[in-house]
């Protein structure tokens, strides 16, 4: 109760914010219409109308989840209009994008910590890598790798979730590895340890702390990097083609839906990441 | 092994470090002999060498004149062949280890075998009083019982030469008592060659067959004394004249050291 309490705190101000927010921006709407019929409409009369609006400009909350509601529990699950059918695909799709990028950043930083002229060749064009638009990059993305003749639509969805969560691994391993002191290196150099000895005594298990804070950040770069993937025309399937289907035909419930439900998958994640995190800490001796 | 060959031999030992405000002389004609199953404790100020002695030892620093023997070897031969454990400041143990899994460490990176291990991490955590503690965690075990963990840990390969740099520096006197009438046991016990590096004459004078005063800029050699003190040695020592005069020697040889600047 103590940790909910803050956080249902936070919500409801959010709920009344996103209540005020409808109420003003969809009552435009009831007043042109009630102009267009020559009628003279108080508030008391526009309020209830703002709030069950076919195509409102900004959905108050319980139609969000209500149609919400609907894509989840409404539908067989193998439908195309199932929230969780779509869910499961851009799941489906971070995963594969979170495994490369945790294996490329991984990867990355080892040769990096290893061989100095990786760090002077390599470290710069990763830094730049994150300064392009992913938005601007994604469509090229996908439009080269048809050209390869790669015809699945979760290969180029997978490396554009990749180049978004790779960079916070990449950056937190070089430090981890690089934080053992001088003195814990060279107690192992009084044991004569080879490099490779170095490497899984010290400095892999040394970096562990650092993986796990990176993955947090990096599992919703590759979630937002899925998304991403999924926009461009094409796409159908993924939350983010149900958000770019939503937004092209005129359907804010289903774009609004289909956002709360990517933020919830978010949610999910991180909170599995933690899990993880602290089941491999207790593993590890950390103070609870 | 010829057995009255000294165990560490210096002669005309220098170390220049090169730095951006140039060249530093860190020691300087460093002529000493450490016999077999000497305790051998190093004094002096910051910057005096003795720790960067001790290094050199250990290969860890590598001079740029004069001769190092260890065991009739160099010293990266003799490191190589497991002649030395070493003792750091800090007790340095891995947080994500066990006190077992730490004193494991040496003997996984040398090639052990599985129950070979397990019998000398046993025995080596008796040897300093920290038996059943093994399967803590470091941040679960007081700083003095850190630093006995690391002792073992040292110990744990059967290196004749255990080097030791100020190992109970950070820890409180009362602490730092014990542990060297410990330290005294361990060595009667073992019979093993240690060198020593301190900042506290009290200790050094405890604790040594020989005392090496160092001081600074050069570093440098300034008094090698030969302790009169039995090999048995209650803490109450302390009180008595020979110890006095002993740690008199020591301060005296001190303060030559630093009026030479």
């Amino acid at each position: 109760m103590r940790r909910l309490l803050p956080i249902l705190t936070v919500l409801a101000a959010i709920v009344a914010v996103w209540y005020a927010a409808a109420v003003w921006m969809n009552a435009t709407w009831v007043f042109d219409q009630a102009e267009r019929n020559g009628q003279v409409v108080t508030w008391a009369e526009v309020i209830p109308q703002t709030m069950a609006q076919d195509r409102p400009l900004l959905p108050p909350p319980h139609q969000v989840a209500a149609t919400l509601w609907k894509g989840v529990a409404g539908q067989a699950v193998t439908s195309k209009r199932s929230l969780v059918y779509h869910s499961f695909i851009t799941f489906r799709g971070t995963m594969m994008g979170f495994g490369l990028g945790i294996l490329f950043g991984v990867g990355l930083a080892i040769s990096i910590v290893r061989f100095r002229v990786m760090e002077m060749s390599v470290m710069p064009w990763a830094i730049i890598s994150q300064t392009v638009p992913i938005v601007a990059l994604a469509p090229m993305i996908l439009a080269v790798s048809f050209q390869l003749g790669i015809e699945s639509r979760e290969v180029p969805k997978a490396i554009i979730s990749a180049y978004l969560s790779f960079f916070p691994v990449l950056v937190s391993m070089v430090k981890g590895l690089r934080s053992p002191d001088a003195a814990q290196l060279d107690l192992l150099r009084t044991y004569s340890a080879s490099d490779p000895q170095t490497f899984w005594k010290l400095r892999l298990p040394a970096s562990l702390p650092y993986f796990f804070a990176s993955l947090k950040v990096a599992i919703a770069a590759a979630l937002v990097g899925t998304i991403v993937g999924e926009l461009p025309t094409g796409a159908i399937e993924g939350l983010g083609a149900r958000m770019l289907i939503g937004s092209q035909f005129g359907e804010p419930l289903i774009m609004w839906a289909s956002l709360v439900a990517a933020a919830l998958l978010a949610g999910v994640l991180i909170v599995a990441v933690g899990l993880v995190e602290r089941a491999a800490n207790r593993r590890m001796g950390v103070r609870a | 092994m010829n057995t009255t060959a000294p165990v560490i031999e210096a002669k005309g030992l220098n170390l220049v470090f090169q730095t951006a405000d140039g060249p530093v002389q860190a020691l300087k004609d460093v002529d000493l002999a450490i016999n077999r199953g000497e305790f051998v404790s190093f004094i002096g100020p910051s910057g005096c060498g003795k720790t960067t002695f001790l290094r050199c030892i250990a290969a860890l620093e590598h001079p740029t004149g004069g001769s190092l023997t260890v065991n009739g070897m160099t010293p990266d031969e003799a490191r190589r062949r497991r002649a030395y454990g070493y003792v750091f400041q800090a007790a340095g143990l891995y947080p994500w280890r066990t006190i077992a899994g730490n004193v494991r460490l040496p003997l996984e990176i040398m090639g052990f075998d599985r129950a070979e291990q397990e019998a000398r991490v046993e025995r080596v955590l008796d040897l300093v009083d920290l038996k059943g503690f093994g399967k803590k965690f470091p941040w679960q075990l007081s700083g003095g019982m850190q630093q006995r963990a690391s002792i073992a840990r040292a110990l744990a390969f059967d290196a004749d030469i255990l080097l030791m740099d100020e190992p109970f520096g950070a820890l409180d006197e009362i602490v730092r008592d014990r542990l060297n009438e410990e330290l005294l046991k361990l060595w009667a016990r073992t019979g093993k060659t240690i060198g020593f590096v301190t900042h506290s004459i009290p200790e050094a004078v405890y604790l040594s067959t020989k005392i090496v005063v160092m001081s600074p800029r050069p570093g440098r050699i300034t008094d090698i004394i030969d302790s009169p003190l039995p090999k048995e040695r209650p803490l109450d020592i302390r009180d008595s004249r020979a110890f006095i005069e002993v740690a008199h020697r020591v301060r005296e040889g001190l303060r030559a050291g630093h009026s030479y600047d």
